[in-house]
């Protein structure tokens, strides 16, 4: 059963198409992963998915509810976390996700219970009350997993979620990334330029670059698809995405990036 | 209040136990509910650290102590038979308040500049409530100021309308000022949008809007042309009712009436174009 679809979705900033004509479905319960260089248009896609940003043409459907028609729906449908931090440091965990609770219409006697069950799932349980400025930056983000899905919903959006982390810090938000896909059955649309993070999460990648789906498979097809000897994701990206040495996006992307990996780092 | 479960998730995924308004007093409800959720949020953070409302004393004590004690001597701004110090109080009142709150826009930024505001604007709260939530909590940390400022006008010897029923039309009328300038400021910062620009532009419009307006001499003082502006300035009329109620026998010039429907229509236009703009901060 198709989850999200989208048709020509594009998007325009002046003469510059971020977004290029992407055709896309995702299945439910997949991990899909967007992969591209910095600036290929995967946070603007991802933007427009979410309903932060109207297309300039093309449009898609995210659990059966359409972007531009429908934004106030798919709102209710959708988790997202951030390539930047979206907790409030200068309130406790807890208290971040009691907020969200009520922006997302759960009702008052279920607030605590599903607040309190979140936190277990994501582990973080004893540092409820801790402000989140003295979390680190694994803690961080699995806090935002908690908040994006407090609601339960269908479909997770996670831009670059492991940005800035070490790697036990990145192993333990993969293993809840996975236990929310195999456990709840959450279809999950990541982007990332992380191979590691692509071949150990996503049953299904596609390669954006300069606005445009080039490539669109399974990591195991995809890298069939090159030849040579044991092809790595990695090498089907340079095969794909490779081709200049160019790319790296735009100063605003590039300074967005490095103020996240500094502030979870 | 009536509220039917939500039928649209699709896939045996539908998070069942959340209830969608879809009646319009439901809705009523869900954005009074949201709006307060927004205001809570900045409450929470004031409970964790309070230094803020102890540092917005200084300037407002700064004035009165200063330029107050200078300008009462003098004796050269006609006040109608009122103290220099007493007709002073509720400009100062309104002044720092405005000072605090035209700077709001920076917080907004700042939240853009994390992720926080992206994390509200997928969510299913109206824009309207986002704003004008912050709006009130602008107003909530303005009573701060209030306090403080009847705690100088004690030490300083100024008679005030102790009356149960001016207080509170003096903490509305504060309230109401603060979610008006706070909410300008949020407009400013949707539109330029980076800090750099914003603190420009801030200090631009905060000295017009003081000097513009009754807060320290009254409007007759000045030439005719300020006169028309000042006339268009709502800082005008929010000193002109704290005038008139924190002052034993205070009257306005404008009328009670006429001051708080020029603040309460103005915040409710600019709330209006500050939901419309605020999702512009992110793109």
């Amino acid at each position: 059963m198709t989850i999200l679809q989208t048709q020509a979705l594009t998007r325009k900033f002046g003469q510059t198409t971020a977004v290029d004509a992407m055709t896309i479905s995702v299945e439910r319960g997949e991990v899909f992963g967007l992969l591209g260089p910095n600036g290929a248009g995967k946070t603007t896609a991802i933007k427009m998915l979410i309903t932060l940003l109207p297309p300039t043409s093309g449009t898609a459907q995210v659990a059966g509810f359409d972007i531009n028609r429908n934004a106030g729906k798919v709102r209710r449908v959708i988790g997202y976390v951030p390539q930047m931090i979206s907790v409030d440091p200068s309130l406790s965990g807890y208290e971040n996700l009691l907020i969200i609770a009520k922006l997302y219409d759960i009702p008052r006697h279920e607030r605590g219970p599903r607040v309190s069950e979140a936190l277990a799932l994501v582990d973080l349980t004893d540092e409820a009350a801790k402000l989140v400025r003295q979390y680190s930056g694994g803690m961080i983000r699995r806090l935002e997993i908690a908040q994006s899905t407090l609601h339960r919903p269908p479909v997770l959006f996670l831009d670059e979620p492991t940005v800035g982390l070490d790697p036990i810090a990145r192993q333990a938000v993969w293993k809840h990334i996975e236990r929310l896909r195999g456990d709840f059955g959450i279809t999950i649309f990541l982007t990332t330029h992380n191979m590691e993070e692509a071949e150990s999460l996503c049953s299904r990648v596609a390669i954006m670059h300069r606005g445009k789906i080039v490539i669109d498979d399974s990591p195991e097809r995809l890298k069939a698809s090159i030849g040579g000897h044991q092809p790595t994701l990695g090498d089907v990206f340079v095969y794909y995405a490779g081709d200049t040495l160019d790319s790296g996006g735009s100063y605003r992307e590039t300074s967005k990036g490095r103020r996240a990996a500094r502030r979870l780092g | 209040m009536r509220l039917q479960k939500e039928d649209a998730l699709p896939g045996g995924l539908a998070d069942s136990s959340i209830l969608v308004p879809t009646n319009p007093f439901a809705m009523v409800a869900a954005f009074v509910r949201k709006t307060l959720a927004i205001t809570e949020l900045e409450v929470r953070k004031l409970r964790h650290d309070p230094t803020e409302l102890i540092t917005r004393a200084i300037q407002p004590a700064l004035w009165l102590l200063l330029f107050g004690a200078v300008f009462a001597r003098a004796r050269i701004i006609p006040t109608g038979g009122v103290p220099y110090l007493d007709f002073m109080a509720p400009g100062i009142l309104g002044q720092s308040a405005l000072f605090v709150s035209i700077f709001y826009g920076v917080a907004v930024i700042w939240e853009r500049d994390m992720g926080i505001t992206s994390k509200f604007l997928v969510s299913p709260t109206p824009r309207s409530a986002i704003v004008l939530g912050k709006a009130l909590s602008a107003g909530i940390r303005s009573l701060s100021q209030a306090v403080i400022i009847y705690l100088l006008a004690l030490v300083l010897g100024v008679k005030l309308n102790w009356h149960p029923l001016a207080l509170a039309g003096v903490l509305l009328v504060v309230v109401l000022g603060a979610e008006l300038f706070s909410t300008f400021s949020l407009i400013i910062a949707c539109l330029v949008k980076t800090r750099e620009r914003f603190m420009g532009i801030g200090q631009i419009l905060t000295m017009p809007l003081f000097f513009a307006s009754n807060a320290i001499y009254p409007i007759s003082l000045m030439p005719g042309w300020l006169q028309a502006i000042s006339h268009l300035n709502p800082l005008s009329y929010q000193v002109d009712a704290l005038r008139a109620l924190m002052l034993p026998n205070g009257v306005s010039n404008f009328g009670l009436a006429v001051d708080i429907c020029v603040l309460l229509g103005a915040t409710v236009v600019l709330v209006l174009i500050g939901a419309r703009l605020y999702p512009r901060v992110v793109i």
